[in-house]
């Protein structure tokens, strides 16, 4: 570079300024030396400030997520029901114009079968301040019964406006660390968000639990266990107050429609009766959970509880009764969603490039040893078993490799090819067939990565850890 | 990021290539129809027909080299919509048709991207920093390849900017490099590409001149007349004729050259656009209607001898100022000519190599841009850019181009009107501006402030000014009387910063020759 750096002075002739020297003659060099990384002086500041880095992050996200948002969405100009879009709109609707006794009930004004309210109570706090902002901007937007499939411009940049908003107040929620009440009040406050969150529950439940029992039951634990309680008590009971006694009657519904409506149903196998379906899957979520909650009960840590939510979600999720897609939030499942949504580009788009910053950031094709995959003590047990274990970083790299063509492979398919005539269903099957062998597979090695994490690898690591937070 | 060699320029590349992918759906302009018919206008019609064409209002007024391009489009675009090339097709846009024009935008970018990296490798990186974030080359990469300006007019508006721009760096990174023949055959492609880059052409004419065609100078610096080597002139002469015979010839041949010039040049359009680009008549302009209104306030004029036709009525056309002298071409040209002179005059008597060559291309860009008639508010692009090269060398370069770079993006957000453009293009001006402060600032940290106090507050007050144009004033009752109030405010105060950055830069080039001069006397 120095070389071709002299090549721009001028023709020849000495005193003169070429491109090359003039840099060097900038008069704040300290004697006209090279500067090197070590010889800062106190008063510099060491490269771009973080505050600067981190502002141009966060605009950068926002940026692609808006230029994601120029796209359609779901529903768009589609009657009768139009799609998620319209039921947010709905809710603004109903929450603004009708008396907060009347949200979840089937009234003359509110029909709960054009998308009625669905979720727990801080959602529809959400949409009525949203909604209040909305009329301040356009009456129109949330009249009763006259607004219904207002689709136009300024009120598509209002509602993606408030769908930002909606994350960043659950990003604020999620960022308690050690902080055990914060965290149990902002869990609460999650869980009346979206009851989604139940899937997490319970990693919550048997950490918080877990941490409870170290402190001993008589003195500190006892102490810690009162609070928690009072603190979900008193999270649950503002969240709820204003619907008086029909709470009970709210409840009843709801649960009573997820489990038992058979007309609302998608997915029926006629093999066997939906009572049995229910206990069975009941069943063996509940045994999926139990090893990895019970470890956290009995040794409760942070990492453990970080891979507990994880595999606790992704049970719920595999074997649960009626799961909807959404509640993976995994770019490749959603795909033939996406595509009935005709968002193609924002997926074609999106999915390498998130994949990309994940390869570049993370090294994930050279950390495939079995100790940087954790499994160590696992590998140790096994030894002795299985000889194949020694080429296990080839093994890794080549799955991830596979996975990731099979991946490519089936989004192209489902785009571009039109599936054969006797098996409409084929992508979309496909997709979900793939998926599912992955979440199991990540089931099991999380539960392994949890259940062998020994005592003695972890026991200065876990301590360090946990007070970093 | 990993400091693994040029793996962050990839990075950058292939970042802001995904970014203009998602930019596809975004809303565009009518320069998209232009585009659209003249692809049907090269691929439906004989060569004797495309300068004549009038079915579209959107006539063929590039030259020549442009409409082979949108010939060779015209080939691809065929397999995407064949529907698109029918002349008749006013203003069609099927989604095929809109894919493939923006994709066609997206990698026709390659060769700006490619002439990013030259300029890059032209760059002396003597300061060996340790984190990837403070290199020169970085800083110059970031700053070319995200462009606020450039993205939004090419990937949202609708143009094809890129490539021309990588043309014309590839040919300023050529001449630094001192291939010089080679720069003068891009640039003479370059003009038969888009002939608003004959702004730029005195510095090129006269740096060739001095620096090639004489070869060299004298030991105090000044020119060696007797090193007049013929050989280079012939070549550069060559290079252009053959440049030209390729592009005019077969119009020559077919006595269509004035039809082709007419076209090309079309002065029957106003003094200014609809939407005032930010230059010195925007001011003139201002100062005029001010004085019209004070001048009816005083009675000083008869309102009944005041013509109707408004400068901002969104009409092309002939007008007349009232109080101050009317503008004619001639004029503009005039002061051109003059603006550009004292740059003109500073290359050829003290050339500085390539440095020197740069600063006298952005005075003239920034000079016909403050000067010529019916300039548009893009052209300020072409200021920006090769700035961009200087501002990472020099802190006095780096503060003026940070205003330059502010207030000129700053000018082109009335070219995105709609609702759903807004927070992207809120965001994506933050996201530049942002980093172009804080790189240039760490840059050069051990200097004193790039910008002093009266600059900064000057910039400041763009938020307001932006805040008032777009949310407050459309809910006022003025709105449907005064429509014209933001665009007139976004103009004037935009013309300021670029008067002051263009005077500033005037004045830092004329007085560090003296110094140099005084120094090379001594």
């Amino acid at each position: 570079a120095a070389r071709v750096g002299s090549q721009l002075g001028p023709a020849g002739g000495q005193g003169q300024l070429g491109w090359a020297r003039s840099s060097a003659l900038l008069p704040a060099r300290a004697g006209g030396s090279e500067e090197t990384g070590a010889e800062r002086g106190p008063w510099s500041v060491p490269g771009m400030e973080k505050w600067s880095l981190m502002t141009i992050t966060v605009l950068l996200a926002l940026t692609v997520r808006w230029a994601v948002s120029l796209g359609s969405y779901s529903g768009a100009g589609k009657p009768p029901m139009y799609g998620d879009y319209e039921a947010q709109r709905h809710w603004q609707e109903i929450t603004y114009n009708l008396p907060i006794r009347q949200w979840y009930f089937n009234t003359s004004d509110n029909n709960l079968l054009y998308w009625g309210l669905d979720y727990p109570p801080l959602t529809a706090y959400h949409s009525f301040v949203c909604a209040y902002i909305a009329k301040l901007i356009n009456p129109d937007w949330v009249a009763l019964h006259t607004s219904r499939g207002y689709e136009s411009q300024p009120h598509k940049l209002f509602m993606r406006t408030t769908v930002s908003l909606g994350l960043a107040l659950w990003a604020v929620l999620c960022l308690s660390h050690d902080w055990d009440l914060l965290g149990s009040v902002a869990f609460c406050l999650a869980l009346n968000y979206k009851q989604m969150e139940l899937y997490h529950s319970l990693p919550f439940f048997c950490y918080l639990l877990g941490k409870c029992f170290k402190k001993g039951l008589k003195g500190k634990g006892l102490v810690l266990l009162a609070k928690l309680a009072g603190t979900v008590l008193v999270s649950f009971a503002a969240c709820w107050l204003p619907f008086g006694t029909d709470v009970e009657q709210i409840m009843q519904d709801k649960v009573a429609n997820i489990w038992c409506s058979l007309s609302v149903l998608i997915k029926i196998k006629n093999v066997i009766s939906p009572r049995t379906q229910l206990k069975l899957s009941f069943a063996v979520t509940f045994l999926s959970l139990l090893p990895a909650c019970i470890k956290l009960t009995v040794q409760p840590s942070l990492r453990g509880f970080k891979f507990a939510l994880v595999s606790c979600a992704l049970s719920f999720f595999l074997f649960s009764f009626q799961v909807h897609e959404k509640s993976i939030l995994l770019v490749s499942v959603l795909l033939p969603l996406l595509l009935k949504d005709e968002l193609l580009l924002p997926y074609a788009v999106t999915t390498p490039a998130f994949l990309a910053v994940c390869l570049a950031s993370f090294s994930i094709l050279e950390k495939t040893s079995a100790e940087d995959l954790q499994l160590k003590a696992f590998s140790l047990s096994l030894k002795g078993y299985v000889s194949w274990f020694k080429s296990f970083p080839r093994i890794v790299r080549s799955l991830f490799l596979l996975s990731l063509s099979l991946m490519a492979v089936l989004s192209v398919l489902s785009a571009a090819v039109p599936p054969p005539q006797h098996l409409p269903d084929l992508f979309p099957v496909a997709v979900a067939v793939v998926s599912c062998l992955h979440f199991l597979l990540f089931l099991v090695y999380f539960n392994v990565v949890i259940l062998w994490d020994s005592k003695n690898r972890g026991q200065k690591k876990i301590k360090y850890l946990e007070e970093e937070g | 990021m990993a400091a693994g060699g040029r793996g962050w320029f990839r990075a950058l590349a292939l970042g802001v290539s995904f970014l203009k992918c998602l930019l596809i759906p975004a809303y565009y302009s009518t320069d998209f129809e232009v585009h659209r018919n003249w692809l049907a206008i090269t691929h439906s019609l004989p060569l004797s027909q495309w300068y004549y064409e009038a079915t579209s209002e959107w006539t063929l007024d590039y030259p020549p080299f442009f409409a082979w391009f949108e010939y060779a489009l015209s080939h691809i675009a065929k397999y995407f919509d064949p529907q698109m090339l029918v002349v008749e097709n006013l203003n069609y846009a099927s989604r095929a048709t809109v894919f493939f024009q923006r994709l066609s935008v997206i990698l026709t970018d390659t060769l700006f991207i490619y002439a990013v990296h030259e300029c890059c490798r032209c760059i002396n990186g003597k300061r060996a920093a340790k984190d990837i974030l403070e290199k020169p080359t970085f800083i110059l990469a970031v700053l070319l390849l995200w462009n606020f300006g450039l993205l939004i007019v090419d990937h949202i508006h609708f143009q094809y900017n890129g490539f021309l721009f990588g043309l014309m760096l590839l040919s300023v990174a050529r001449l630094c490099q001192k291939r010089y023949l080679e720069g003068a055959l891009l640039f003479a492609v370059l003009l038969h590409f888009k002939h608003i880059y004959i702004y730029v052409a005195p510095a090129y004419g006269i740096y060739l001149l001095r620096s090639y065609c004489f070869t060299a100078n004298n030991a105090d610096g000044s020119l060696k007349w007797r090193s007049f080597s013929f050989l280079h002139v012939t070549l550069l002469g060559l290079i252009v004729c053959l440049v030209s015979a390729l592009s005019l010839g077969p119009f020559l041949v077919l006595g269509q050259l004035p039809q082709v010039i007419s076209r090309l040049f079309p002065f029957k359009r106003g003094l200014c656009h609809a939407y005032w680009a930010p230059n010195f008549w925007a001011l003139y302009n201002a100062v005029d209607k001010a004085l019209t209104v004070l001048g009816l306030k005083c009675n000083f004029l008869d309102s009944t001898k005041i013509p109707k036709a408004s400068m901002t009525g969104g009409l092309v056309q002939e007008f007349q100022h009232t109080v101050l002298p009317s503008v004619t071409p001639l004029a503009t040209l005039i002061c051109t000519f003059i603006a550009i002179l004292p740059s003109v005059f500073c290359l050829w008597f003290k050339p500085q190599g390539p440095r020197g060559f740069l600063q006298c291309l952005v005075l003239c860009a920034l000079s016909s841009f403050m000067f010529g008639w019916h300039v548009h508010e893009k052209a300020i692009l072409l200021a920006i850019l090769p700035l961009s090269l200087l501002s990472i060398q020099r802190a006095k370069d780096a503060g003026i181009y940070l205003i330059l770079a502010t207030t000129g993006h700053f000018s082109l957000f009335p070219l995105l009107f709609t609702p759903p453009e807004l927070p992207i293009k809120i965001l994506l001006m933050l996201l530049f501006t942002v980093y172009s402060f804080s790189a240039l600032k760490s840059l050069f940290r051990r200097e004193k402030p790039l910008l002093n106090w009266i600059e900064t507050i000057y910039l400041i007050q763009l938020v307001p000014l932006e805040i008032f144009c777009e949310i407050i004033f459309p809910l006022t009752p003025w709105k449907r009387h005064f429509p014209f109030v933001p665009l007139l405010l976004t103009s004037v105060y935009c013309a300021l910063g670029i008067t002051y950055a263009w005077l500033k830069l005037y004045i830092s080039v004329l007085t560090e020759r003296t110094s140099v001069r005084q120094k090379a006397d001594a």
